[in-house]
């Protein structure tokens, strides 16, 4: 600090230190405690190698299906007046701070075997979705979405609707100026929506546990996987949380240049 | 209304400007008047993207209530908005794009208009890699590609250098004489009303204050604002108003003798260079321009806090009556 305003007090640098510390030290001692010598050994188990495609496969369905399903409704949010509006953006952010078990039950609810959807899909088809790869993206798309849509829609708020209205001007319906003009100037914040969500559902545990389940080969994710090793070889869970770890850090530094630097 | 070739619009947004507006196929219709007198208001209203009641009818199609995107409009907008993300041949060949041309011939269309604004080889730049004057004339060439019946300029020479200002007006002076359909130009610039202009409408709190030809606009202003603009004294008794040039008013430090009623007295509120001469600013009431030679100003000791007679012949004055119906020219 090249202005002299005096002595930091011990009020605030004593709380910061513990806050850094509480931040840090558990990422250090969980790299300083991975037993590095049987990393690679760790992995090749095929509990491990079907986990770890459950979680790539589910997490990147669920980035899919935010960005098919919630770029349009960030869109609706930022663009569309219609009665209503501010109510639906409420209900969006609120699995934001849904307790991820509680918003397992309440997909049971909804999508399980006697669920109100689920029940007559069922009987019609014979499928239930909860203990399924599918319910494990669906589980997964429940938590992420708040993100990518808060994400973009404040990317569309942020690029205004100046440009929508010239785009009408110049003759372009609204499909023809989504595509053409409000998407690419809305596109760093479907990246880093992208990017949110990804992280989100890479780390989904609870509404998955409760709403799919925790079966090796179709519904037990890196998260689940390393919950249950916990129980028996911490070895392995702290090697498989390496590689979670690993995997954040990758979106953290990827995000870095987007936003995450403050000025 | 009848079904007019060029523009008849009456248009009403509550709360910002009520107007009346005709026009022949090929006039230039400069709009001024203070700010917040709703001269951007009114085309936003034409432009069909603020809400509004009345009636738009432009080329004998009834506008008032077609989508924005089914209006055969160019609208060149204050703040420029060029598509950022786009080079600038792709923003005019956006218009002729989404009115369904195919890509090549839209691109051929868009290389055309860059070149006749002399900006054809800048057409791989984006708009943050262009000067000021080349994007606002993009933005002219990207609201003419669409060949639109009604041209909306929105201050197109706002921000930009004198000089470059200066040009770019000569050059859409050319660029309007070819063009067929009816264009509205928002300007707070009295030379673009001389200039570009083959009709005036003076906007006033939202109101149509005067309309007419750009001479007579200029020689006679109904409004302080125009008279500032091109520089007379206005005076409005009732429904009358006496305009009279800076240069045919006598100052001098005695009462001068003569008509009573063209005769003021106040202190000089500011004297600086106009032309050749002095032109001074006096706040008597109502506060009037003079401009004194500057050996005068020398000799009377013209500086600001000098308190002066202003007088006036009769011969020299220009008195009109006010039209209270605003003056539809026909």
């Amino acid at each position: 600090m090249s202005v002299r305003l005096g002595r930091i007090p011990l009020a605030l640098s004593v709380p910061a230190t513990l806050a850094a510390l509480l931040l840090v030290l558990p990422l250090v001692t969980l790299v300083l405690d991975t037993p590095w010598r049987d990393f690679g050994g760790h992995l090749v188990s095929e509990a491990v190698r079907d986990a770890l495609w459950i979680t790539g496969l589910t997490s990147v369905l669920a980035v899919v299906a935010c960005l098919v399903a919630g770029t349009p409704l960030a869109w609706v949010l930022a663009r569309v007046d219609f009665p209503g509006r501010r109510v639906l953006r409420a209900l969006v952010t609120v699995p934001l701070v849904l307790p991820p078990v509680v918003a397992g039950v309440a997909l049971t609810t909804a999508l399980g075997r006697t669920g109100v959807i689920g029940g007559p899909l069922h009987e019609l088809t014979g499928f239930a979705v909860p203990f399924t790869t599918a319910g494990v993206v669906i589980a997964h798309t429940f938590v992420a979405l708040p993100f990518y849509v808060l994400a973009v829609e404040g990317a569309l708020r942020t690029s205004g609707e100046a440009y929508d209205v010239v785009a009408a001007t110049l003759g372009a319906d609204r499909w023809t100026t989504f595509r053409r003009v409000t998407l690419p100037l809305a596109m760093p914040g479907v990246v880093a929506g992208a990017a949110l969500s990804w992280a989100r559902s890479l780390g989904e545990f609870g509404a998955t546990i409760t709403f799919a389940g925790n079966y090796p080969g179709t519904t037990q994710t890196m998260p689940s996987l390393i919950y249950t090793a916990l129980q028996g070889d911490p070895a392995v869970a702290q090697t498989l949380s390496m590689v979670l770890l690993v995997g954040s850090l990758a979106v953290i530094l990827g995000l870095r240049h987007r936003w995450l630097v403050a000025p | 209304m009848t079904r007019a070739p060029g523009l008849a619009a009456q248009v009403e947004v509550r709360g910002r400007v009520v107007a009346e507006v005709h026009a022949e196929p090929g006039d230039v219709v400069v709009v001024i008047g203070p700010n917040g007198a709703g001269k951007s208001t009114l085309l936003r209203a034409l432009a069909g993207v603020v809400p509004m009641s009345g009636r738009v009818e432009v080329a004998g199609v009834d506008w008032t209530t077609l989508p924005v995107p089914a209006r055969r409009l160019g609208y060149v907008v204050q703040d420029r908005s060029l598509f950022p993300h786009l080079t600038a041949l792709d923003n005019v060949a956006f218009g002729p794009r989404a009115r369904g041309v195919p890509r090549h011939l839209a691109e051929q269309t868009a290389r055309a208009w860059l070149d006749r604004f002399g900006v054809g080889d800048l057409a791989h730049r984006r708009p943050r890699e262009l000067s000021g004057g080349q994007a606002q004339r993009v933005a002219i060439a990207r609201a003419l590609a669409t060949e639109p019946d009604l041209l909306l300029l929105d201050e197109p020479f706002a921000g930009l250098d004198v000089g470059v200002a200066a040009t770019l007006r000569l050059e859409l002076a050319r660029h309007l004489a070819a063009y067929s359909g009816v264009a509205l130009l928002v300007t707070h610039d009295a030379l673009d009303a001389v200039t570009l202009g083959s009709q005036v409408v003076v906007l006033d709190g939202g109101r149509v204050a005067q309309t007419g030809s750009p001479q007579d606009v200029a020689a006679r202003p109904r409004t302080e604002h125009v008279a500032r603009l091109v520089g007379l004294n206005v005076l409005r008794d009732g429904d009358t108003f006496t305009a009279f040039s800076p240069r045919d008013v006598t100052v001098s430090l005695e009462p001068p003798h003569g008509s009573a009623r063209l005769q003021w007295h106040g202190k000089v509120s500011s004297a600086v260079p106009h032309g050749d001469a002095i032109r001074l600013r006096v706040e008597s009431s109502p506060p009037l321009l003079a401009d004194v030679t500057p050996q005068a100003g020398a000799e009377l000791g013209l500086a600001p806090g000098r308190a002066v007679w202003l007088s006036v012949k009769a011969t020299a004055v220009d008195r009109y009556a006010h039209d209270p119906a605003g003056g539809a020219p026909t």
